[in-house]
């Protein structure tokens, strides 16, 4: 593996409340390497979105980063200032999000949207800023960038809009882009015209991309490595032909086992048992013991250790040996 | 210009006069509102070629005559022609209602706009501040502001705008907090827009709109207040032809029945500021969807 691009360590991230503050990341640990895809997978509330907003300090007032390291080309992010910050964001760092239509202020048209990111990294503007816009929305996929140029949110579709926001995450040449939940508001079609866009993108352009989801497809389809985040960790991560062929983690082995898929024989639907806990009850030692069917006494008193089941492929679990025992006898998933 | 071009034009003016056309039928009472405002800034500003006589011009021997072909609205107390000082009235309560919306807009939307985007301690202390000057019955403030001052004009114009900061203040931000946590100001953050191009960008042009509505509102009460605290001599004086001012020189003819001194002041008192409120609220029915 090259040198990482963005490594986290030990990030921790807490909202305020009455009653003190609500942890709602507990240490998460990633790599990204130059030219990677990385998927970050889980339920809701596991904190797939609050990873991405601490990397790039766009929290909500209530939620702040309480410890760890976000290391850029290693450089601690969290060490900066807000305008050298700034500076990250954008050169170095774009981000798109669920929603594509409201990412974009409904009052400028297309043109000047992207005008505006142009100017700010780049120092284009007029003739040579239409230029560069044009280009970039026809690298988008958008057919006619011409028309689309003078077209205001509310006239696009929503595939479109996305298509136009990953235009203007990208206009500023940064080295990462994040991809928060980016086909989740979108046609089942769509979405499949995105994720291969991104593909082109990497293939085309070297992107490095962190891209979360809960859409397993989309990961199988489009991402090197995989994280399971559940409830403010990362339980197992590794590549992705490990993580779908050879899961460590129980947790895991429920999401992959939760995909409607056509059985041949019974039609029932497996599904993780239980929900998601409260975040101001974290569960004691392991946090998924509450849910997990192969839970043992130990798992509420000891967190498991990160341990290294393969190159490159880490869990916490303390019987993923038994996992791995009963995936391989094809008893689970 | 070939006759095309012309034809063309032609065509384009007929369709802008169609569309506004099916706008007044659409909403008449809006509409009406329009014409008022209209018809009170033409008579302001021509009110010299049109009145009759001169707003100061008094004519000794023909004191207190009711309404007749030479005196439309009759002649007060000491001659005046009532019917041009209504007209030249009209500058002084539009200049009135614009100077206090205007001060009052631009102090109460920079603190809103202010503390909505700092936040914290800067938000709280002042809105704090407009807390306490809002707990005042607005016409009382106004009063306490204008007897400080003195009467004159400039002073009146300060009291009232002072009293409408609270309220601008609050909407803008109320509007700001709004703006700020909206995916395209988080997402033009992302990509490294600087603080202020958020401002100026995403946070400002999102945000005028219920403050207009607002401006056009309180444009009828700022004229209200005006004449009220004219009225009560704490405003502009004798002989300015202010409405407020007008009404109070023919208060006690009234009993008399001498009615026309203080009653054609009045209604334009009223006229206008029914004109700004009609327009005020069809322009927040028509701006906001949720009200429709």
């Amino acid at each position: 593996m090259t040198e990482p691009i963005l490594e986290v360590r030990g990030l921790r991230t807490a909202f305020s409340s009455h009653d003190g503050p609500v942890p709602v990341l507990d240490g998460v640990d990633f790599q990204v390497a130059d030219g990677e895809i990385l998927g970050l997978v889980g339920e809701s509330g596991s904190g797939k979105t609050i990873t991405a907003l601490s990397v790039l300090q766009l929290l909500p007032a209530a939620a702040q980063v309480t410890g760890g390291e976000i290391l850029f080309r290693g450089e601690n992010l969290l060490e900066l200032d807000r305008k050298q910050m700034n500076r990250v964001r954008g050169a170095d760092i774009s981000m798109i999000f669920q929603n594509p239509r409201g990412s974009l202020n409904p009052l400028y048209r297309v043109e000047k949207t992207l005008e505006q990111v142009l100017w700010t990294h780049r120092r284009l503007r007029g003739g040579a800023a239409r230029t560069v816009a044009i280009e970039l929305l026809a690298d988008v996929g958008l057919p006619d960038p011409r028309s689309v140029l003078r077209r205001y949110p509310h006239e696009l579709s929503g595939g479109m809009c996305q298509r136009v926001m990953i235009a203007y995450a990208l206009a500023s040449n940064p080295r990462l882009l994040i991809a928060d939940e980016p086909t989740t508001a979108l046609d089942v079609t769509v979405q499949l015209q995105i994720i291969e866009l991104l593909g082109r993108l990497r293939r085309e352009h070297g992107l490095t991309l962190v891209l979360i989801t809960h859409n397993l497809s989309v990961v199988a389809e489009l991402c090197d490595r995989v994280g399971v985040m559940y409830l403010g960790r990362i339980v197992e991560q590794g590549p992705v032909l490990d993580i779908f062929d050879a899961p460590r983690h129980p947790y895991t082995v429920g999401l992959l086992g939760s995909r409607p898929t056509v059985h041949v024989e019974g039609d029932e639907l497996r599904a993780i048992p239980g929900q998601v806990p409260d975040l101001r009850n974290r569960p004691s030692g392991c946090v998924f013991h509450p849910r997990c069917p192969l839970v043992r006494p130990v798992c509420s008193e000891r967190a498991p250790a990160r341990e290294t089941v393969a190159e490159g492929h880490d869990v916490e679990c303390h019987f993923w040996r038994k996992v791995a025992g009963l995936v391989e006898t094809g008893r689970v998933a | 210009m070939s006759a095309a071009v012309l034809v063309s034009q032609r065509a384009d003016a007929w369709r802008v006069l169609r569309t506004v056309g099916r706008w007044v039928r659409r909403n008449p009472i809006t509409a009406a509102g329009f014409a008022i405002i209209l018809a009170l800034i033409f008579i302001a500003l021509l009110a010299p070629l049109v009145a009759p006589y001169g707003a100061d011009e008094l004519d000794p021997s023909n004191v207190l005559a009711a309404p007749s072909s030479s005196h439309l609205f009759g002649t007060g107390n000491f001659g005046e022609d009532i019917f041009s000082r209504v007209l030249y009235g009209a500058r002084y309560d539009l200049l009135i209602g614009f100077g206090a919306v205007a001060i009052g807009l631009v102090i109460g939307c920079a603190i809103g706009a202010f503390a909505g985007f700092v936040g914290g301690a800067v938000d709280e202390i002042w809105m704090r501040i407009m807390d306490m000057l809002s707990a005042f019955p607005g016409f009382i403030l106004a009063m306490g502001i204008a007897g400080a001052l003195g009467p004159s004009l400039r002073n009146l114009i300060v009291a009232i705008s002072l009293v409408n900061v609270p309220i601008y203040a609050r909407l803008m931000r109320g509007s700001f907090l709004v703006v700020k946590r909206s995916q395209y100001a988080t997402a033009a953050v992302g990509v490294g827009a600087p603080p202020l191009r958020i401002l100026r960008w995403h946070l400002l042009p999102n945000t005028w709109t219920p403050i207009f509505v607002q401006a056009t509102l309180q444009f009828g009460y700022a004229i209200l207040d005006a004449a009220g605290l004219s009225f009560i001599g704490l405003g502009v004086r004798l002989p300015t032809p202010e409405w407020g001012v007008m009404v109070s020189l023919g208060i006690e003819r009234i009993v008399s029945g001498e009615w026309w001194v203080s009653f054609f002041p009045g209604l334009a008192i009223a006229v206008a500021v029914m004109g700004f409120n009609l327009v005020g609220d069809g322009l927040r029915d028509l701006i906001d969807p949720r009200r429709r």
